[in-house]
């Protein structure tokens, strides 16, 4: 038996977050290398995971969705201003996720029955959904968030940081749904065949329209925790995001021609990232350089994986 | 005088004998026609003439000099091209540009290298001009030409590079009569010009029309070459198809035919026209033509993937088809020509790919219960003979025989009722042939109706028990198996070229 190129995607990576500990830890044992840091890191990730797991529902149909940012900002804001607007917590969070699925649903018929490219579709929609931010928001941000709001995104439960523990149920439940469904085998023949996949009776446009609903509902539960974390709705909060949660899924070793990819391969992708930022700034790297290194990362990583993949299979 | 020889060539795909021991000599100024079954080897052949191949053993000698091609260019820069099927023209770049492309005429200014539009144009032209090619307008786009005129557009870049060898593969399978009888006139002018062109065609009547001379390949030897007037048409087709098949069939089932329970009535689309036919249990229906005669067309459109006009009546009531799903709920299945583009998903495992359509079956409430799945996968491999290392593997690390097998095995989990078959053994060795057509008896011999739509005469000739024929997009003759000959197949399938 020969080796499939899908252990080189699967194991590598944990090799790589691996060895990015043990630099660190090696550089800076006394700050890095302690359980609170790890903790740190996890509460760190916790946002970028969160849309990276939708990302990845939506990367493995060979799709991708650059508004995952844009939700994460413009939730964060009607569910901050909801809030402060009637006083319950609830209404919020709901108007929030309603918000949320609501972006990810039009995006998603966009993409199945309109048939615009994804990369446009998203494009167009990040930009429309950042600016009905800045409109809802007038530019400002929205202060005097109830203490209540702040338990998402600071508070702990029995020790553990809620975010924490919201990044985890996140991954099982994605993990649940795309390695024990029926749906999620339709996610990945959708991605791997289109064509074929419609030969065997999947309901393509139902797939497609969901996996970005999904996506839209990670965004905004991430942006949740993002205005929570920061005390204040910033009508710019999400920007930059969907970058980070795109490298996440390819670090992750999901492809982006869709059908393959594992939801483990996420998390450490989205660990590495936070990993490489807590490090960076424990040892005083300067946040210029973090990008620059940051990207390197990534690039690395990208390549030795489809090296890898060729070398096994010679 | 001799141009081209090939010498002794062999040529194997993992393992698969595709060319045996060819010997191939073409003389300068000919049109030499090369035909054979599908497999035969003819396209593997010429690749390796024209450089995209290189052959495991053998020598090529041109003009008498050997010559080592490891490229399609070291091909070209010795004067032979090969003009495939599947055009390799830039759709959105006009005429000109397409003929120059990567060597574009330019001029220098400031000791920049500036392109010369004006150059290339008058060049084109000139081009054109000599091999009587004048009317195709060079400044026009590729995506906005026939499909003869993109022909000619790269025939004529073809020639541009000086080629004194022209090979086409199949160059009149997509062309009308008007324009295959124009092609002929610039390759009969191309040939005064010296040119010497090498011409596979699965057109009989046109090799006698054209060609000088022929060559016979069967099963990846060269049975024959002979010239085009000491041969007739049967004699080439009982060299095509050879004498010793009695043992590449098993033995035909004794089994009863039962009530016509699947009909369909005047479809059309823009691939086929007014198509009626009925299907009883247990009969295998062969639908026989050339490729582009329309039947995979029929077969797609009755399974829900193309759209149509007409009715289909299927046990008794007329039901309506415009998707897959249509089709399988009503046990009607598809099991497509290209199996790598309709049939599965290459990445995923064989687990996976059996499932694809039956995880309903599989699972409750949207689980999926692993132990079903997994009896119902290793049942089936085992039924079917399907060699793999785990139920696990991936299917694209399958040989082609067991690829089709897990094609196969997905429908058969749901108790077919037809079954449409598309070139079922297209590409995949005799062994896993053999078992495919006792698998199709199987089925038939329980009473699934199976439409068998096939381009390999022998398959149909011996596994139908009615034949229907098709050529552009119409059905052409019923034939019984029992008394028709291949011979009588081809008749009816270039039947209508002409209107």
């Amino acid at each position: 038996m020969t080796l499939s190129n899908g252990f080189i995607r699967r194991y590598g990576v944990i090799f790589g977050l691996a060895g990015i500990i043990i630099f660190f830890a090696i550089e800076s044992p006394n700050y890095f290398f302690t359980p609170s840091n790890f903790i740190l890191i996890s509460k760190q990730s916790s946002i970028n995971i969160l849309l990276a797991l939708g990302e990845m529902f939506v990367i493995l149909t060979a799709g991708i969705d650059l508004s995952v940012g844009a939700i994460a900002g413009l939730v964060g804001a009607v569910a901050a201003g909801t809030i402060v607007a009637t006083g319950n917590l609830f209404l919020g969070l709901i108007a929030g996720i309603g918000i949320g699925i609501a972006f990810g649903l039009i995006n998603g018929v966009i993409v199945a029955f309109a048939k615009v490219p994804a990369f446009i579709a998203t494009l167009a929609t990040m930009s429309a959904i950042t600016g009905i931010t800045l409109i809802y928001t007038q530019g400002e941000p929205i202060w005097n968030l109830p203490s209540s709001f702040d338990f998402i995104g600071q508070g702990n439960l029995a020790d553990i940081p809620f975010s924490i523990i919201l990044m985890a149920l996140a991954f099982v439940a994605a993990w649940i749904v795309l390695e024990k469904t029926k749906y999620g085998r339709h996610i990945y023949a959708v991605g791997g065949n289109i064509k074929a996949s419609r030969a065997a009776g999947i309901k393509i446009s139902a797939v497609l329209v969901s996996v970005y609903a999904i996506s839209g509902l990670l965004s905004a539960i991430g942006g949740i925790v993002l205005a929570s974390r920061l005390g204040t709705a910033e009508p710019t909060a999400g920007s930059g995001y969907e970058l980070d949660a795109i490298a996440a899924v390819v670090l992750g070793g999901t492809s982006l021609f869709g059908g393959e990819g594992w939801v483990v391969g996420t998390i450490i992708g989205g660990y590495i990232i936070a990993v490489l930022n807590n490090g960076m700034t424990i040892m005083n790297i300067s946040a210029y350089y973090q990008e620059v290194v940051k990207g390197l990362v990534i690039l690395l990583a990208v390549m030795l994986t489809s090296f890898g993949k060729k070398y096994w299979n010679e | 005088m001799e141009i081209l020889r090939v010498e002794n060539i062999k040529k194997s795909f993992s393992g698969v004998s595709v060319l045996k021991n060819i010997n191939l000599s073409i003389k300068s100024g000919e049109l030499h026609a090369i035909v054979g079954e599908n497999g035969a080897g003819k396209s593997t052949l010429m690749k390796i003439i024209a450089g995209e191949l290189e052959p495991d053993s053998g020598k090529i000698y041109l003009n008498g000099k050997e010559v080592q091609f490891h490229s399609p260019l070291d091909a070209i820069n010795s004067g032979i091209a090969l003009i495939h099927q599947e055009f390799s023209l830039v759709p959105q770049l006009t005429v000109y540009e397409n003929i120059f492309l990567g060597r574009e005429i330019s001029k220098s200014f400031l000791g920049i290298d500036f392109i010369d539009r004006k150059a290339m144009k008058k060049e084109a032209q000139n081009v054109l001009k000599t091999f009587g090619i004048e009317n195709i307008p060079v400044n026009s786009k590729i995506k906005d030409l026939s499909v003869a005129n993109k022909q000619l557009t790269e025939i004529a870049k073809a020639l541009s590079t000086n080629s004194k060898i022209l090979i086409m593969d199949e160059p009149t399978a997509a062309l009308t009569l008007r324009e295959t009888e124009k092609l002929f006139s610039i390759l009969t002018n191309l040939k005064s010009n010296g040119v010497t062109i090498i011409f596979i065609s699965h057109r009989l009547e046109e090799i006698f029309q054209i060609a000088d001379s022929v060559t016979i390949l069967r099963n990846g030897e060269l049975i024959a070459t002979k010239q085009i007037n000491e041969v007739s048409m049967e004699e080439i087709v009982s060299m095509m198809i050879g004498k010793s098949m009695s043992n590449r069939f098993p033995p035909k089932p004794s089994k009863k035919i039962g009530d016509k329970f699947f009909e369909v009535r005047n479809i059309s689309s823009d691939a086929f026209k007014g198509i009626n036919f009925s299907l009883r249990r247990g009969e295998i229906l062969g639908i026989a033509g050339l490729v582009g005669c329309g039947n995979t067309q029929v077969g797609e459109s009755i399974y829900g993937l193309r759209k149509f006009d007409g009715e289909i009546y299927f046990e008794g009531k007329k039901i309506n088809i415009s998707k897959p799903t249509d089709a399988i709920e009503n046990g009607i299945f598809l099991v497509p020509e290209d199996r790598h583009d309709l049939g599965l998903v290459l990445q995923l495992s064989v687990k996976e790919n059996h499932s694809l359509p039956n995880l309903d079956l599989f699972s409750k409430l949207g689980f999926v219960s692993t132990s079903t799945e997994k009896k119902s996968v290793k049942d089936t491999i085992a039924y079917l003979n399907t060699k793999v290392s785990s139920i696990n593997q991936i299917v694209e690390n399958l040989s082609g025989g067991n690829q089709q097998k897990v094609v196969l095995g997905k429908w058969l989990v749901r108790s077919p009722k037809v079954l449409i078959l598309d070139e079922p053994t297209r590409g995949i060795d005799v062994g896993a042939k053999f078992e495919i057509y006792k698998f199709i008896y199987e089925q038939s011999s329980k009473g699934v109706g199976i439409i068998l739509i096939s381009s390999e005469l022998a398959e149909v000739l011996n596994l139908s028990d009615r034949i229907l024929v098709m050529s552009e997009g119409r059905i052409t003759g019923e034939l019984d198996p029992q008394n028709a000959t291949q011979e009588d197949i081809l008749r009816l399938a270039v039947k209508g070229k002409e209107s």
